[in-house]
């Protein structure tokens, strides 16, 4: 019963899920305000303050003002926050704090099904706040319709890697602070350096080795390709290796899991 | 068939021995209980009962099944009180049990009459959209009762359901627990309050250092390891020192206090009453607390 069981995973899961609704419905929005006025802010500033300062970005052979250039990513960082908070935090909370999981782990639920459940629940926050995005984002003219809405499947699918590997850090930090760790080695160089601020194209060769690794540059190539309709890398090598990292880091998720709470 | 029967089970983190290879049955309708010191290795037997911790050797059957096997089905047919409030503090009163129905698949029509049946019954009808948060100890203490009631279980696990409680509470939940017991529930019972477990346990299990060391009906446990009757004296004298010994009196020496196990009305106990109770002298029934302290010690374990 320590090791990770494939088979005690079914749709029983969506009842964690539910419950993960249920409870977020109570402050929806409050959160919503979050994607709604995020990208104003981003667009204003970054349009106002620095469009003066660069002028046009040369990608994917195209001249884009930065605004333009800049505005698929904000899709891309959101969808990263939302997953990875979620099953960082908020999952820490729910396991530590306030024993959620021991309640769930003595009814037929299994723990595998309650870790997917988790992973999923942060996914699905991910697409939502992407939706909100987007309802800023087309009639402001930076995502073309109906092509952006791509990026609400793409925000779910993208939202499991960050989660899963959100997931994994849960499974193994010792306490809730130390969540500053991944988010400074991890999140914040993925954030600077996935083609959100400048096309990877213009940093040398043996950096762009390191963006590779990083889910983000994948999630940010597509949500350009499908707001903008321009990418510089192949859109199936970005989804496959999106679909591997969930793979790989979902099983390392539940691995982790099983380790700190099956004792 | 017994609900639940251990056949030597061991549970072991890394070196240490937590359960050390107990055996024992818990037969439909019974309301059993697990007693011990802390770290006797009560919680480590629970969690095995229910799947949460694997079990390191020998079988644990709940329902006849194995639940290393068909935890899944044993899971559904059983309910856990835990000893943490594991209640959701951000949804209401009703909401936890409504969601907690769910875990089971319940069928939500029939998952909605249970929560009402259960508001009533632990007198949380008025609380119902109260958030969890709100909830006193004793309140929260009923809810997770009830949650843990909502999947019908014929089989309910408590872990020290009453600890932290005021005696108002204490009293209602015992009362509850009694009708439950009336309508043929099997429940298994842990507690460090020995009048709570001799008034409500049929049968109950004494565990130390992982390992049983009693068994048997609340009364007999009294009568074999403590006695009837009991008296203590405050400090006591020489002569009363000498008469124990003369006598070969079952008895304990605490330095300060000396506590006396006799039959009630026999001619010990008229006779320690004539002769050394000029001092303070308490005369009292034998108790679970009595059995429990003479098989586990004294000694502070933690």
């Amino acid at each position: 019963m320590n090791h990770v069981d494939l088979h005690a995973i079914s749709f029983r899961f969506r009842h964690v899920w539910i419950r993960n609704l249920i409870t977020y419905r109570r402050i929806w929005r409050v959160n919503f305000l979050v994607p709604l006025l995020e990208p104003g802010f981003y667009i204003l500033a970054f349009g106002l303050g620095f469009s003066g300062l660069i002028g046009v970005v040369h990608y994917a052979g195209l001249d884009l003002s930065y605004t333009r250039f800049m505005a698929p990513a904000l899709v891309a960082t959101a969808c990263m926050w939302n997953a990875f908070f979620e099953t960082t935090y908020a999952s820490f909370v729910r396991m530590y704090y306030q024993k959620t999981f021991d309640g769930i782990l003595a009814t037929p639920v299994s723990l595998e099904e309650m870790i997917v459940a988790e992973i999923v629940w942060a996914a699905s926050k991910s697409a939502a706040a992407v939706t909100v995005m987007l309802l800023v984002l087309i009639p402001l003219g930076y995502a073309a319709f109906p092509g952006a809405l791509m990026c609400i499947p793409l925000a779910f699918l993208a939202g499991l890697a960050f989660a899963a590997i959100g997931m994994y850090f849960t499974g193994v930090i010792p306490s809730i602070d130390m969540f500053n760790l991944p988010i400074f080695l991890f999140i914040t160089p993925m954030f600077l350096f996935s083609g959100t601020f400048f096309p990877v194209s213009g940093i040398p060769d043996w950096a762009g080795i390191f963006t590779l690794l990083f889910p983000l540059y994948h999630l940010v190539e597509l949500t350009r390709y499908f707001c903008i309709g321009a990418m510089e890398s192949n859109a199936l090598f970005n989804l496959a290796y999106l679909v591997l990292f969930t793979v790989i880091f979902g099983y390392l998720a539940l691995r982790a899991m099983k380790r700190r709470l099956i004792k | 068939m017994n609900v639940i029967e251990a056949r030597d089970v061991v549970k072991r983190y890394g070196e240490f021995v937590a359960v050390d290879g107990i055996n024992f049955g818990v037969a439909g309708g019974e309301f059993f209980g697990l007693l011990g010191p802390n770290g006797a290795g009560k919680t480590s037997a629970i969690r095995m009962m229910y799947g949460f911790s694997p079990v390191t050797s020998g079988r644990m059957k709940v329902f006849g099944m194995d639940i290393e096997t068909d935890w899944r089905e044993i899971r559904t047919r059983l309910g856990v009180c835990q000893q943490e409030n594991t209640l959701d503090p951000d949804l209401t009163v009703e909401q936890n049990l409504l969601l907690y129905a769910r875990y089971f698949e319940k069928e939500q029509t029939r998952a909605r009459e249970r929560a009402e049946e259960l508001l009533a019954f632990f007198a949380l009808t008025h609380k119902r959209n109260a958030q969890v948060i709100e909830l006193s100890g004793g309140l929260a203490r009923r809810l997770q009762l009830a949650r843990a009631l909502v999947s019908d279980p014929e089989l309910l696990i408590l872990d020290e359901p009453t600890t932290g409680l005021d005696p108002q509470s204490r009293h209602q939940l015992w009362d509850r627990l009694a009708e439950l017991k009336k309508r043929g529930l099997t429940m298994l019972l842990t507690t460090h309050y020995m009048d709570e477990a001799e008034s409500l346990c049929d049968r109950l299990l004494i565990m130390d250092h992982g390992r049983i060391i009693a068994e048997g009906r609340p009364r007999d446990l009294i009568a074999e390891h403590a006695a009837e009757s009991v008296i203590e004296i405050e400090a006591p004298d020489a002569a009363l020192k000498d008469y124990i010994r003369e006598h070969q009196v079952k008895h304990d020496d605490l330095g300060e206090r000396i506590i006396i196990y006799a039959q009630a009305n026999g001619t010990l106990e008229s006779e320690v009453r004539a002769r050394f109770c000029s001092a303070a002298c308490l005369f009292r029934a034998g108790n679970l607390e009595d059995v429990f302290l003479r098989l586990t010690g004294r000694e502070l374990r933690e």
